[in-house]
């Protein structure tokens, strides 16, 4: 039997043997489902690493997201599937059980897990534990570094980043929680808002201020970056998790720092440094979020043109109206420009760290235009979706809707469109500030 | 990767894993330069070298009794002294291979395993056959193919994904393996799909699936 055949063959044949099944590993399916995005211009290890997330994902179907987020509960699997494969680390050092890899790595790793079915949900369950790690690894001490990194690469512990307050949010350098020290020991109080997976983490990655504003030359060394024990039944320490439109099934929270005591030790570097520590991470967050973005675009996109193709209307398929295909094919060019900006400046950002001829204001631009273009792909293929399924796509079965509501994530966050307009005005055509 | 391939390499690693003295796992291949993706992820998952016998789509197939003869080259120059396999293929399904190389090599051969124990040079292996098991012990060397319930393959983690890129990978084409006769034996003589499913019938209820089960002659 010539060999095209035979593939079809065994994809017919795997059907019929389980129709309503996602693919599983044994299911004898050697053709993976059909995948949209161009993947000329990957390096190798890119694919290695999208197919190798992609088998993992592939575990969890999509009925699996629909009954997280419907109940609201913690992936806690599908982190557990990702850490005890070693993905965790994938851009932490090989010395602490890392893999090395960079940003570029990293990013399609988490486009392949929104891509996934997954969603935003799924990237939000890991996502401070590529991201906020980063700086720990980098500044942190070497004890600091020996007795967290493993653990949370391998699962054991989880983290969440404690940046935004509700009165600071884009204005960091404002932010009031503070950290003061008192022997051994640094204690905090104030408030933080919007903190994923408070509830399930064990460690916090915290920016406090530890003087204040007024005591230092410039506002910004007035804050200090901690990587703090998370115990709730610890006195000082109440989370409060907020109801929410999209990710339902990944915590966010407010939590409430009353005189929380940390060891000393939770220091990451020095006091004073913490403002530009991050800093060095922004970039790095606004990549990983264009590639959380892409994914669901690319996923939202790809099932509409599945449905176009299989839904008839009329004795036709309803994709055959150009009034369904144009927006279509619309939304995949858009994703496409995306998908190039991203990985353009994923490229920078691990360029720059060892060719100082890059400069980190080209990263940042970079970086921030690739958030906001890939936030807006993917929101205009997820509405998309909901629209080419016409009343299926409000049902929670067809997945579009959920996705739908989750694509305003990278909309809003790390930082808003408007912000990201703000910056480019400013930087790049020197224009006034205007706020 | 075929899946009884995969079951293959992860028993392997597994042998390792319990202590016995495994001392190197090969993977080889035999076919296009995408092949050699299947080897990497076999040494992700645990085996050391891989060997690449590169043969073009352009070029004419290997047969089962081909590939043996290519193993049999093979498990001579790398002095091997047990063999892997999968069962069968999964496009022809032809489960041909393993046995051809076993009559090739005169070793003993242990086909559908579900479970293997090996103790010293001594090799027993459970398979499942209708209605029951079937043991079956022999000496090394030998050839055992594998079937789906032997164990279940693992994920390549990431950190050994990135370690299986280092590991060693020889190409070779058939041209290495002098006086190989591998001249197409097989002729496909016709092809036919199976015929459409008919549509079922639907019944009210369980008296009248019973009549109709006899109606039909199944009762």
């Amino acid at each position: 039997m010539p060999p095209t055949l035979a593939r079809a063959a065994i994809r017919t044949l795997t059907r019929l043997r389980c129709p309503h099944q996602p693919s599983s590993r044994h299911a004898f399916s050697t053709s993976p489902s059909r995948r949209i995005m161009e993947l000329t211009g990957f390096t190798e290890t890119q694919l290695t690493v999208r197919e190798a997330v992609s088998a993992i994902c592939s575990q969890f179907p999509s009925s699996y997201w629909q009954e997280h987020d419907a109940s609201e509960t913690d992936p806690k699997e599908f982190h557990a599937a990702l850490a005890s494969s070693g993905f965790l680390g994938i851009a932490l050092p090989e010395s602490l059980g890392g893999s090395g890899l960079g940003i570029s790595e990293a990013t399609i790793m988490m486009q392949t897990i929104a891509e996934s079915g997954a969603g935003m949900a799924g990237a939000q369950s890991i996502h401070a534990n590529v991201y906020a790690t980063q700086p720990l690894a980098r500044f942190g001490s070497k004890e600091q570094v020996e007795e967290t990194i493993p653990k949370i690469i391998d699962g054991t512990y989880r983290t969440c980043f404690g940046v935004t307050e509700p009165d600071a949010g884009l204005d960091t350098l404002r932010l009031r929680t503070t950290a003061k020290r008192d022997g051994d020991d640094y204690v905090i109080s104030g408030q933080k808002i919007w903190i994923t997976c408070a509830q399930v983490a064990s460690r916090m990655i915290l920016l406090a201020r530890t003087s204040p504003a007024s005591s230092v030359p410039k506002p910004s060394q007035a804050l200090s970056l901690f990587c703090i024990p998370l115990s709730k039944s610890s006195p000082g320490l109440e989370l409060r998790r907020i109801k929410k439109m999209g990710g339902r099934a990944v915590d966010a929270n407010e939590v409430f720092f009353d005189n929380y005591r940390v060891p000393a030790s939770s220091l990451i570097g020095k006091e004073g440094h913490g403002f530009k520590i991050i800093l060095h991470g922004m970039n790095a967050e606004r990549c990983l979020l264009a590639g959380e973005a892409l994914g669901l675009g690319y996923a939202a996109l790809s099932r509409a043109a599945s449905y176009a193709r299989e839904r008839n209307v009329f004795g036709r398929p309803i994709g055959q109206n150009q009034g369904i295909a144009h927006p279509l094919a619309e939304c995949y060019m858009h994703l496409e420009a995306a998908k190039l900006a991203t990985y353009h400046a994923a490229r920078l950002y691990d360029a720059s760290q060892t060719d100082e001829s890059i400069k980190q204001d080209a990263v940042g631009i970079a970086a921030n235009s690739a958030k906001f273009l890939a936030a807006e792909a993917a929101f205009k293929a997820c509405e998309r979706a909901v629209l080419a399924h016409g009343g299926m796509g409000y049902a929670v079965e067809y997945d579009v809707e959920r996705w739908f509501r989750e694509c305003l994530v990278p909309r809003i966050a790390p930082v808003s469109r408007e912000m990201v307009l703000n910056f480019v005005g400013e930087r790049v055509l020197g224009l006034p500030r205007s706020y | 990767m075929n899946p009884f391939d995969e079951l293959s390499i992860e028993e392997a690693v597994r042998l390792r894993e319990r202590k016995l003295p495994v001392e190197e796992i090969v993977t080889v291949t035999a076919g296009p330069a995408k092949s050699q993706d299947i080897l990497r992820t076999a040494m992700a998952m645990g085996a050391d070298k891989g060997i690449h016998v590169q043969i073009d789509d352009k070029e004419p197939q290997l047969e089962p009794l081909g590939v043996a003869k290519l193993l049999k080259a093979v498990v001579e120059q790398q002095k091997s002294n047990l063999v892997i396999l999968g069962k069968q293929a999964i496009d022809d399904d032809a489960a041909q291979t393993g046995q051809m190389l076993a009559g090739l090599l005169g070793w003993s051969q242990a086909t559908q395993a579900s479970k293997v124990v090996v103790e010293g040079d001594v090799v027993t292996v459970t398979k499942e056959v209708d209605g029951g098991v079937e043991t079956l012990k022999a000496k090394l060397p030998m050839i055992i193919t594998t079937d789906l319930r032997l164990n279940e393959p693992r994920y390549a983690s990431l950190p050994n994904i990135m370690k299986a890129k280092k590991k060693p990978l020889e190409k070779k084409t058939l041209k290495d393996f002098e006086g190989l006769d591998l001249k197409q034996r097989l002729k496909t003589v016709k092809v036919t799909e199976p015929p459409p499913r008919e549509g079922g019938v639907k019944v009210e209820d369980v008296d009248g699936m019973i009549s109709k089960l006899k109606e039909l002659g199944a009762l």
